[in-house]
């Protein structure tokens, strides 16, 4: 029995910036995941019913326009709503210092900024999976 | 979890989504829970939509979907995309066409990886179109993954198998040949709004006409331009006379049947594969005889037999 680990890569908002989740997304395709991507202009609830139809591991969010402390957090209150506690958040983009204590809290498990290698995120969601 | 298999044909979205996962990853949850579920499938209408890349087969899908919808039916899709053979990774991106449809809580839309099958499905994709069906999807539409010249696969699972087709590809027949053709109970030429699109109606109804047998059903072809919802409510008339057309005679049952040793045929292939490569017993085995094979003390078909035998005894 082999189980892959499946990730949703979203762009919530009207960030039509997708080059970064790109690179992820092919970053983790390259280690064995995964990698649902769905494209531009999502909403919350969008996002949620896709890893909720999709059964992921984990969903990653970009956004590059600043309104992610009340876009990430959206999609982890969906989340938490329909019971998916079981899913690892994480999240990526211009996102100052000072926000990522505030995001952590709201449930974004891990947060990369600019810069970040991406062996990194690789490495954090092996490490971070919930199952 | 105990209860996974009833809580799918209550209709669940999280269970039916857990037990694709368990489905794909052969775990014996899943096998369990298929068992239970099996006599209360085999309702749902199976459609394959194959074809060559970039013909617009996800966006054609999500407008299908939508048409179905307005008839007041359920819709399950399954959209399947090549798994790395490098990494065992996959990108997924199907979606990306479905935008549309992705918030209507009576379409179910599942992306899978091929995970090594060849053919142009997944090894798991007969345990998620009864999934689905025994959900209550009343249609389900399996994409194929769009290399176009090995999916014939599709055949063994759908009722009706629609090939996508495309204006402007050059030697059009090309694009068919390897048995592609021969599967087709519905062409589209989709983008008919292109330049070319006179000449691959002329190359695929003289085709058509050519391998047509008499008192055998003809295969319609029907133009689309499915991002502007041109020619899909046609199709979906189309696909259904097809239904209407198999369940008149015996047809439909052979469908059917095929569908069930395809299936049947998978489930032990792939018990076998893991029995022989999985088990840490056969590995030292196969790593022993691999040793042999190259200091010529055997020959790979004499080694291939003494594994078969050990393990049908």
């Amino acid at each position: 029995m082999e189980g892959k680990i499946r990730v949703l890569v979203a762009k919530p908002g009207l960030d039509g910036h997708d080059r970064g989740a790109k690179v992820v997304a092919r970053a983790l395709r390259d280690a064995g995941m995964e990698v649902i991507y769905t494209g531009l202009h999502q909403t919350a609830e969008m996002i949620v019913n896709t890893a909720l139809q999709e059964d992921v591991d984990v969903v990653g969010l970009s956004l590059l326009s600043g309104a992610h402390m009340t876009l990430f957090r959206d999609v982890t209150k969906i989340l938490k709503e329909r019971d998916m506690i079981d899913v690892l958040v994480v999240g990526g983009g211009i996102i100052p210092e000072e926000d990522v204590p505030g995001l952590k809290e709201a449930g974004v498990n891990g947060v990369f900024g600019p810069g970040t290698p991406l062996e990194d995120i690789v490495t954090f969601i092996k490490e971070n999976v919930k199952r | 979890m105990k209860d996974l298999a009833e809580r799918v044909m209550r209709g669940e979205q999280r269970a039916i989504a857990r037990l694709i996962t368990h489905a794909e990853n052969s775990s014996p949850i899943a096998a369990e829970a298929m068992g239970r579920l099996h006599s209360s499938s085999g309702r749902a209408q199976v459609i394959g939509i194959t074809g060559v890349m970039g013909a617009g087969k996800s966006t054609l899908i999500a407008e299908i979907a939508m048409e179905y919808r307005r008839k007041g039916r359920t819709v399950g899709i399954i959209a399947i995309d090549p798994t790395s053979p490098f990494s065992g990774g996959a990108l997924l991106g199907d979606r990306i066409r479905m935008m549309s449809i992705t918030s209507d809580p009576e379409i179910f839309i599942r992306s899978m990886g091929t995970r090594g099958m060849l053919g142009g499905l997944t090894g798991a994709v007969y345990d998620v179109v009864e999934i689905l069906d025994a959900a209550g999807k009343d249609v389900i539409i399996v994409e194929t993954v769009g290399v176009g010249q090995a999916e014939v696969d599709i055949i063994k699972i759908a009722d009706t198998t629609v090939v996508v087709t495309v204006p402007g590809l050059g030697d059009s027949i090309q694009a068919f040949k390897a048995g592609i053709m021969e599967i087709a109970d519905i062409f589209v030429v989709n983008k008919a709004d292109r330049p070319g699109f006179e000449r691959i109606m002329a190359e695929l109804s003289s085709m058509v006409e050519i391998s047509h047998m008499p008192g055998e059903r003809g295969v319609p072809i029907v133009p689309t331009v499915a991002k502007e919802q041109e020619g899909v409510s046609e199709l979906v008339d189309e696909i259904d006379a097809h239904q209407a057309f198999l369940k008149q005679s015996t047809a439909f049952e052979e469908h059917r049947r095929r569908r069930y040793e395809a299936e049947l045929v998978e489930i032990v292939r792939k018990r076998l594969m893991n029995l022989i490569f999985d088990e840490s017993v056969f590995k030292e085995r196969i790593e022993k005889l691999v040793e042999r094979i190259y200091a010529k003390e055997t020959d790979p078909y004499s080694a291939a037999q003494e594994i078969l035998t050990t393990v049908l005894k």
